[in-house]
């Protein structure tokens, strides 16, 4: 459950921004979380709220909201983008699971689609990122 | 707000490891590699729990000195190096399959990053990073987020070795890193600018690691690398560090 990692540095960043605010209790956090980390959100979500535990500042149940962010991939060779999901089928399951623990795996098992370039470059949705948090002084 | 969460569990992370060693060179081709995956040997043979990172993500090459074959990570909340002979070790090419890796610099920070947030080393006395050669992201981002790292290095007998080695030797200790030494590998003969120059920048040189004809069959053996001279050589070195 590599998602248990993740999770755990969200909840560290979040309670460290939260001390900095110097908040009391943290009642809404925004996640995004970019397609080609492939999360499992149920189990981060779990996960997220079994590390949420005993923090201070409190962090309320149920305060995390995943958002999912489509991968968009540019080819510095031809201009061209596309997305993950456009070519995620043609991968193997342990190339997509390397993918997984690592996103920028895919610049080893993929090619831009148009000119079959290796340099191309993730311009949104790599992994897991802290949007917002919002909470009570 | 956009927020980068992984900087914030590195720390714990590495929290039970004693001592964090960065074997490095600024110049490529030295044998940092085979420092730090006989370092690594030899501190497990002496009882001790050894962790290796190989962050030469363009080349790794520690899998092949130790003779890493099928391995894989396990998943328990992160993912945990598989042991190989002794020795805890994690690099990039579970995941690459020893395709090329066409990384530019940013691509390089989030690999390390991720490497860093994700693997459970668990408790161990030492942990032997493998780097990269230049002072580029890699160094940068080791100073960086490993703030505890020591920096064992690496030259050859060679004038232009030694031209980029000092450059390194001047950014760590411009950074106030802690530097244990300089070890002069694959010498052929019985020259003394090496040492002078590195005596020169006010750093320990630590001693030759002479050229061994019967290294390059015994790689990918572990067992036979810890019968050759070079090994041999290392120990002698390493023993002035008290390691």
């Amino acid at each position: 459950m590599h998602e248990w990692a993740l999770a755990e540095s969200i909840v560290m960043a979040t309670v460290e921004e939260a001390r900095k605010e110097k908040l009391k209790t943290i009642t809404h956090v925004t996640v995004h979380i970019g397609e080609l980390q492939q999360i499992e959100k149920e189990i981060f979500l779990f996960a997220l709220n079994e590390l949420s535990k005993s923090q201070k500042p409190l962090i309320k149940k149920d305060a995390f909201v995943l958002k999912t962010d489509k991968s968009t991939l540019s080819c510095k060779n031809c201009g061209e983008s596309w997305k993950y999901s456009d070519m995620k089928k043609k991968l193997n399951k342990t190339e997509s699971e390397s993918i997984h623990f690592i996103p920028e795996i895919v610049f080893v098992h993929t090619r831009c689609p148009h000119c079959g370039s290796p340099d191309f470059e993730i311009t949104k949705g790599r992994g897991v990122t802290l949007t917002s948090i919002k909470g009570v002084r | 707000m956009t927020m980068e969460p992984r900087t914030s569990v590195i720390e714990k992370r590495l929290k039970n490891i004693n001592r964090i060693i960065a074997v490095a060179s600024g110049k490529g081709g030295v044998g940092k590699s085979m420092v730090a995956s006989t370092l690594a040997l030899h501190l497990s043979q002496h009882g001790h729990r050894v962790g290796l990172l190989d962050l030469d993500l363009y080349g790794p090459s520690s899998h092949i000195i130790l003779g890493v074959k099928n391995k894989f990570p396990t998943e328990e909340k992160g993912i945990i190096p598989p042991i190989i002979h002794g020795i805890s070790f994690m690099s990039i090419v579970y995941f690459t399959e020893e395709k090329p890796s066409p990384f530019r610099g940013s691509d390089i920070s989030n690999i390390i990053l991720e490497l860093l947030a994700i693997t459970q080393w668990g408790r161990l006395d030492f942990l032997i990073i493998d780097m990269p050669p230049g002072i580029g992201d890699e160094t940068l981002d080791v100073i960086r987020y490993i703030k505890r790292s020591e920096f064992l290095v690496v030259t050859t007998p060679s004038k232009v070795a030694m031209g980029t080695v000092s450059k390194l030797l001047t950014m760590l200790l411009e950074l106030k890193k802690p530097v244990l030494g300089v070890i002069e590998n694959m010498t052929m003969a019985d020259a003394s600018f090496i040492e002078q120059e590195v005596q020169r920048l006010q750093v320990r040189y630590l001693g030759k690691i002479h050229f061994d004809h019967t290294l390059e069959d015994s790689i990918g053996n572990p067992d036979a690398l810890s019968e050759t001279q070079a090994m041999k050589d290392l120990r002698l070195i390493l023993k002035k560090i008290h390691l």
